[in-house]
């Protein structure tokens, strides 16, 4: 089967499990699930770049996605002006002290000699730039939470459209991958993995205890909406006719007395549908965006050589690739496609939660979807990041059916079957693991392989 | 100069609150890096469901317990943990040779990378994780019995007349003692039995092991069954101590990684040595020092704040710290591991 029409197929399958969701389950649920495979595509393509592209196995995928997530909160949060006032001077002094301490030591490394001298005095730098930042930081961290801290404390974003975060939060992630690969790129494939993972959790740890800056585990709610609300809908003129056009053929069948009250309830249930529309055509035109720009890329120069790389990166330098630099510039790329996948995914919550950030759902989940899907082809990676985003919903209801039909001839009341029925959602991880592993071993390319071009 | 008690107050104050937790957790944490670190050795690949693997013995250790509990059954003042400790290694040896059959074999004939064996140690991570919360739940469970102390901190107090009191766990001493059988047994063991030099030399040199004879099925076997041992005495061991949750258990999985590679990754005594530097790095820099030095400075000197280097809420991250400082200027660990 040529790879279109695989992946033509295999596009209709998806969304005919969509369509049938959205027919048994209902319209809601099938949109709910739609908007996180949109997410998570994007999430497969980032660690596609990286992997697919490149063959680097970034395990802190976790860390990227919460830093485009704690963009939208300081793009779109209004400011608070008396934490500012409070504890921003304080705040940005220590911001200074950081930078400042950072240039001493790049100039030093740069005039003198590497040694003892060299080490004495960068160790004097760090411990003065420590000192000092202990008392302005530490002074300003607390005055700034002391601002109502059961509502605010901390020192808010910049109250700009949400939208902006997710360059923003691009921007975010890209910056720390930097810092991160400039560290950890170079080592062996699975320290990689190793390092980036302990690096995510450290993100995590800063993110929820680092109260001033996010709230932390006390979490920010009530993130504006690219969106309308379905109060707004709910009371305007033109959504209540549209939904009226609909609606027709059902409201000619009702009686006039019942027509009213059959029309407020499909104006609810139609201005919910309605936002998750919004949303959905929101993430679908950003997915393709980065789908069209990533497929740009794999067919560019530039993707052959990091293809050339990926498969003899001995043969590469010596033709003079520079292994290192292409490496930390497809890590910082891919994470910046996490960052970003990051923001839209906060931006739907509506919520900033760091508490929930786990590396078998964040980190783990994601690479399942690009091994399933098929690492190196961007549309593998795609409809991993759909299918698997599925799988992983629906078989909690499916195992939890499955469990309740196994154990339907046990007393209702006996032990066993209650402790089967509760326990039945754990299989989903379960399915995972076995499908993550039946594909690496019999069919190791993924659903849609990657194509290989011989000239 | 502080007088003669108040540096025996502060002495006890820090091995009450440092250094004893420290021993037992970096005990649990080196029998953890060891089964990493061996795996690595002979196997060549980080073993992500290591944690998992510990999670495992652990449920059925717990499992067992309880079924004794229910017999009547009990060691008096030892945890009845440790009789159902044998039969839960068995357990999880059994598992991990299963996946390794039908997982891991495969991509060693096939001489596939090293990180495709750790993306499928990443698959059996996530079954394993899934039996271990389908049996016994995500929640906490506690399964210690038998005595809890050896000494009271009011005991202490009143035997020797300080401040500050002194509570020796039974769990603590227990975790060492076990800790130092387990440890000279396995060196013992890797240095002196015909399997575990055949193991040694299988590890420096693959090819060269295998024209001298040695067979790669029979190491590898015996690599299992000694990492399942090993985490699972680890997992029990810190369940008893502290308490059993899976997720935790999911999460030493980094301190453990760290351990192994902080001391040298494919060394033994690394492991050992790099269990102990993350556990009493761990508790030291996120400790308070503030009473300590209240005892030691002299009066009306003592720091106003806590003084402490790190706040609690970053006990969690010191590991990782860590292991970034170390992979950045001594990628090789301690105790000159393999070449990254």
């Amino acid at each position: 089967m040529s790879n279109t029409i695989r992946a033509t197929f295999a596009f209709t399958v998806m969304a005919a499990l969509l369509l049938l969701v959205g027919f048994y389950q209902s319209w809601n649920v099938a949109l709910t699930i739609l908007n996180l495979c949109l997410i998570s595509a994007v999430m497969s393509l980032g660690v596609n770049i990286q992997w697919g592209y490149a063959g680097l196995f970034n395990a802190g995928v976790m860390a990227f996605t919460a830093l485009g997530g704690l963009a939208a909160v300081l793009v779109s949060v209004n400011p608070v002006g008396e934490a500012w006032s409070a504890g921003g001077l304080g705040m940005l002094l220590s911001a200074f002290i950081v930078m400042a301490g950072i240039a001493i030591i790049v100039l030093l490394r740069r005039w003198l000699a590497a040694g003892p001298l060299r080490k004495l005095c960068t160790a004097m730098v760090v411990i003065a730039a420590l000192v000092l930042l202990r008392s302005h930081y530490y002074d300003a961290v607390q005055s700034i939470e002391a601002v109502n801290p059961a509502k605010t404390g901390f020192l808010g974003g910049l109250g700009m459209p949400i939208l902006f975060s997710w360059v923003i939060g691009g921007v975010f992630a890209a910056a720390v991958a930097w810092l991160i690969g400039t560290v950890a790129l170079g080592l062996r494939a699975d320290y990689l993995a190793i390092a980036t993972l302990g690096i995510s959790e450290i993100v995590i740890a800063v993110i929820k205890n680092e109260d001033w800056l996010a709230r932390g585990v006390k979490n920010v709610s009530g993130l504006s909406r690219p969106v309308p609300y379905e109060y707004q809908l709910q009371n305007s003129e033109w959504f209540i006719s549209l939904v009226q056009r609909f609606g027709e053929s059902k409201l000619a069948l009702l009686s006039d007395t019942a027509r009213p009250a059959a029309l407020q309830q499909m104006v609810i249930e139609g201005s919910s549908v309605f936002v998750k529309l919004c949303y959905s055509a929101l993430f679908a035109a950003m997915l393709l965006l980065i789908l069209w720009l990533c497929g740009r890329a794999l067919n560019s120069p530039w993707g052959r050589m990091m293809r050339a790389i990926r498969d003899n990166e001995e043969a590469a330098s010596a033709m003079g690739k520079d292994v290192t630099r292409r490496h930390l510039q497809v890590f910082v790329l891919g994470c910046a496609v996490l960052g970003i996948a990051g923001a839209m995914l906060t931006t739907l919550d509506g919520q900033f939660t760091p508490g929930t950030y786990q590396p078998l759902r964040y980190t783990f989940l994601i690479w399942v979807m690009v091994i399933v899907g098929g690492s190196g082809n961007n549309l593998g990676a795609v409809l991993g990041g759909f299918l698997i985003w599925f799988v992983w919903i629906e078989a909690e209801p499916a195992s939890l059916f499955v469990m309740q039909f196994l154990t339907s001839h046990l007393d209702d009341a006996s032990a066993w079957r209650t402790h089967l029925i509760d326990s039945a959602p754990h299989l989903r991880l379960f399915l995972m693991g076995l499908v993550l592993l039946l594909v690496l071993r019999f069919s190791p390319r993924g659903i849609l392989p990657e194509q290989v071009r011989r000239s | 100069m502080p007088e003669t008690i108040d540096v025996l107050n502060a002495i006890t104050l820090l091995a009450n609150f440092v250094l004893l937790p420290a021993l037992s957790y970096g005990s649990q944490l080196a029998l953890g890096a060891l089964g990493v670190t061996l795996i690595f050795g002979i196997l060549r690949f980080a073993n992500f469901a290591h944690g998992d693997t510990m999670a495992f013995g652990t449920m059925i250790a717990i499992l067992i317990t309880w079924w004794f509990q229910s017999l009547g059954l009990s060691l008096g003042p030892l945890p009845t943990a440790l009789l159902a400790l044998p039969f839960a290694i068995l357990a999880t040896a059994i598992v991990v040779i299963i996946f390794d059959k039908t997982v891991f074999s495969f991509y060693r004939r096939q001489k596939s990378p090293p990180v495709m064996l750790a993306i499928a140690s990443v698959g059996v991570m996530f079954m394993m994780n899934a039996i271990v919360r389908f049996i016994i739940g995500p929640d906490d469970q506690r399964f210690a019995d038998g005595e809890k102390f050896i000494i009271k901190a009011r005991e202490f107090k009143t035997m020797t007349g300080l401040n500050e009191g002194l509570a020796i766990k039974s769990t603590t001493v227990l975790t060492v003692v076990i800790t130092l059988i387990v440890v000279t047994a396995l060196f013992w063991f890797l240095q002196r039995s015909r399997t575990g030099k055949a193991m040694r030399a299988f590890s420096d040199n693959e090819d060269l092991a295998l024209l001298s004879g040695i067979n790669p099925e029979r190491i590898v076997l015996v690599t299992w069954i000694i990492a399942a041992a090993l985490a699972t005495i680890a997992g029990v061991l810190y369940g008893l101590d502290k308490s059993f949750k899976p997720f935790t258990y999911f999460q030493m999985l980094l301190p453990i990684f760290a351990a192994a590679i902080v001391g040298g990754i494919g060394q033994p005594i690394g492991a050992v040595v790099g269990g102990y530097v993350i556990a009493f790095s761990e508790l030291s820099i996120t400790y308070a020092y503030k009473k300590f030095l209240k005892y030691l400075l002299p009066e009306g000197s003592e720091p106003e704040g806590l003084a402490q280097l790190l706040s609690t809420d970053y006990k969690f991250a010191v590991s990782f710290i860590i292991l970034v400082v170390v992979l950045l200027v001594r990628p090789t660990g301690i105790f000159r591991g393999r070449v990254l």
